[in-house]
């Protein structure tokens, strides 16, 4: 199930740990484990996706064995164990969002962007993925961007074309 | 207009701060909890409130937390679902972007009646914007002396932390979302033992819905009696829904329990109508999980009585006429929408959400979106519908926890409701591609469904 993606080991930054021990601390002695999901998030919001090399440091720091990361980041669908575009985006595909729209809006960026989903582009920037139901039902179509999760709601092929010039233009 | 509870507020600019919020007489609840008091004077007036778990289950509130064990010495945990993930419901979203001190007041107060010290708030990590602004509400109330050590000189010290998930709809049942704070994959755990007696840690723990905690402010500032008094028999207070779909005003409304369903689809204080001049072909009532009913069963009930949005009303009738309140999420569809395309979508989000334990639900999910993804497709056959009912009469009952259920009602409900449409897609493979089935026969309940093959 992992596939080892080409990569580099990387050195957490001692600002991470200390992002680390802040989260820590919220759990009883010897429950550190519960840390586990957090950390991924910090993890993937610094380096955009979340490595091997970075999952062994977690188990490391966690006291914990690195299959129990492994098995963590693959089972929630948050955590890319790939890299993605710079923004990956993720649109609402639940049967809400598709009564106004949705798979329109993914059509359009799979036209858009050139790219299959899943596929990054080639100058980086853009990454795009269809998601399960993102709890803004009465908003749709709705999109969200990664590391920060900026929200998006009740798109349009135009405004589309104008988030992905203003994201270009950043 | 009806009465406000939760969303009183909601329009007043600032209500997301501490200054403003305490202004508009946020924190009593605290204030009187704490201060006058005793933890089980709460749980009481919880229990005479006859609040109902607005998460989905509609369990009285009350009694959940009546069965918290409290043996000595051992720590209490309460944990508020905040995984709102349920396709329909976006309730929680709304009230933690706009009032989160709703919600740190409600677990304020409800952490001192259950004796916990710590406790968490687990909410789905891609509201990564409402973690950040719970994170902020929290840190406002505890420099006003809400939280932490010796919380108004009361003696009573909380900490309260946010715990982000990882994006997994099975963690909002909670013996999964515990797992998943300890760190673990989302495993439902089989019960008993329930988290009353051994949640998280192995700790006695309650598990309540945002809205559920939030709904304490009220009932401690007016009492539980007072409470009671709004809705209708055994639903009683407001409840936040989430109206979604091809309406022409979808939102978060708060609305008193009883309302007449067509009041709130077609009246201008609520969803204004359907989309586009359109007429309404069907709804799901309470989320994706629960049965769809055609336009017909949702404004009356089988006897011809008007339905209402309550627990009770909901479901009259059973799954032949009825479905359920669930968590609110009222989704409509208009005269252009399929509802077997429809079906064939949900089956998609249960089989990439069944978390893999129970045979019946890990296979079974997966089934029903092959053949349902065929018959879309126009490449079904007519055995199929019978196949889809097997399949689906075999996940339900049969898993640990109800995601299996939640799997299986609405394509029984399709057919059940909607067989010609599937009928329809298999007849027609080609022209069902672009020309929409459009009104069902919706005015008539199937009566009897052919099964290949009993076990």
């Amino acid at each position: 199930m992992l596939k080892v993606e080409e990569q580099t080991p990387v050195q957490l930054s001692s600002a991470l740990l200390a992002k680390f021990d802040d989260v820590k601390s919220r759990y009883p002695e010897g429950k550190q484990k519960s840390a586990l999901l957090p950390l991924l998030h910090l993890v993937q919001a610094e380096y955009l996706w979340v490595s091997t090399s970075a999952m062994d440091q977690i188990a490391a720091y966690l006291n914990i064995e690195p299959i129990e990361v492994y098995e963590v980041a693959t089972f929630y669908s948050m955590y890319f164990l790939k890299p993605q575009g710079k923004y990956a985006m993720e649109v609402c595909r639940t049967g809400p969002c598709c009564l106004v729209g949705a798979e329109k809006i993914l059509t359009h960026l799979e036209n858009t962007l050139g790219v299959k989903e899943g596929e990054v582009t080639a100058d980086g920037l853009f990454s795009f993925r269809g998601v399960e139901c993102l709890a803004a039902c009465g908003y749709g179509p709705v999109l969200q961007i990664s590391p920060d999760y900026t929200f998006y709601e009740n798109l349009t092929t135009e405004s589309v074309d104008k988030l992905i010039e203003d994201l270009k233009n950043k | 207009m009806s009465r406000k509870l939760l969303l009183e507020h909601i329009n007043v600019p600032g209500i997301n701060t501490f200054e403003v919020y305490r202004q508009k007489g946020g924190y009593r609840a605290v204030e009187k909890a704490l201060k006058t008091l005793t933890p089980e004077e709460i749980v009481e007036e919880v229990k005479k409130s006859g609040l109902r778990g607005r998460g989905g289950a509609g369990f009285p509130t009350g009694m959940k937390w009546s069965f918290l064990a409290k043996p000595e010495g051992v720590a209490r945990y309460l944990v508020c679902n905040a995984d709102e993930s349920e396709p329909g419901t976006f309730k929680d979203r709304y009230l933690m972007t706009h009032i989160p001190h709703a919600l740190i007041e409600g677990m304020i107060v409800s952490s001192f009646a259950l004796g916990a010290k710590v406790s968490y708030i687990y909410v789905r990590g891609e509201m990564m914007p409402q973690i950040r602004i719970l994170e902020k509400a929290i840190a406002e109330a505890k420099a006003a002396g809400f939280l932490g050590k010796n919380i108004l000189g009361t003696g009573y010290d909380l900490e309260l932390y946010v715990q982000p998930g990882g994006g997994a709809y099975i963690c909002g049942e909670e013996t999964a979302l515990l797992e998943s704070l300890e760190g673990k994959r989302g495993n439902p755990r089989i019960k008993p033992p329930f988290p009353a007696i051994a949640g998280l840690y192995g700790c006695p723990t309650v598990v309540n819905n945002v809205e559920s905690i939030a709904a304490i402010v009220p009932i401690i500032n007016d009492g539980g009696e007072e409470y009671a008094k709004i809705g209708i028999g055994r639903s009683t207070g407001t409840k936040l829904i989430s109206a979604s779909g091809n309406l022409v005003k979808p939102g978060v409304y708060e609305i008193e329990l009883g309302l007449p369903v067509e009041e709130f689809i077609y009246s201008d204080e609520y969803c204004g109508g359907i989309a586009n001049g359109k007429r309404l072909k069907a709804t799901v009532a309470g989320g994706s999980s629960v049965p769809v009913l055609p336009a017909n069963l949702t404004l009356k009930l089988a006897n011809g009585e008007p339905r209402l949005m309550s627990y009770e009303s909901l479901s009259e009738g059973g799954f032949a006429t009825g479905t359920m309140l669930g968590s609110g999420g009222f989704i409509a569809f208009d005269e252009d929408q399929s509802i077997v395309r429809n079906t064939w979508n949900f089956s998609r989000f249960y089989y990439h959400e069944s978390c893999g334990q129970c045979s019946p639900c890990r296979e079974g999910t997966g089934w029903m979106e092959k053949v349902l993804n065929r018959i879309v497709h126009g490449k079904g056959n007519m055995q199929d519908v019978d196949l889809l009912w097997d399949i689906q009469r075999r996940i339900e009952g049969n898993t640990i926890c109800p995601l299996g259920d939640a799997a299986a009602w609405p394509v029984a409900s399709a057919i059940r409701h909607f067989r010609d449409e599937f009928e329809y897609y298999i007849n027609e493979p080609v022209k069902s591609q672009t020309v929409p089935y459009g009104m069902a026969n919706y005015a008539v309940p199937i009566e009897k469904i052919t099964v290949t093959e009993e076990k």
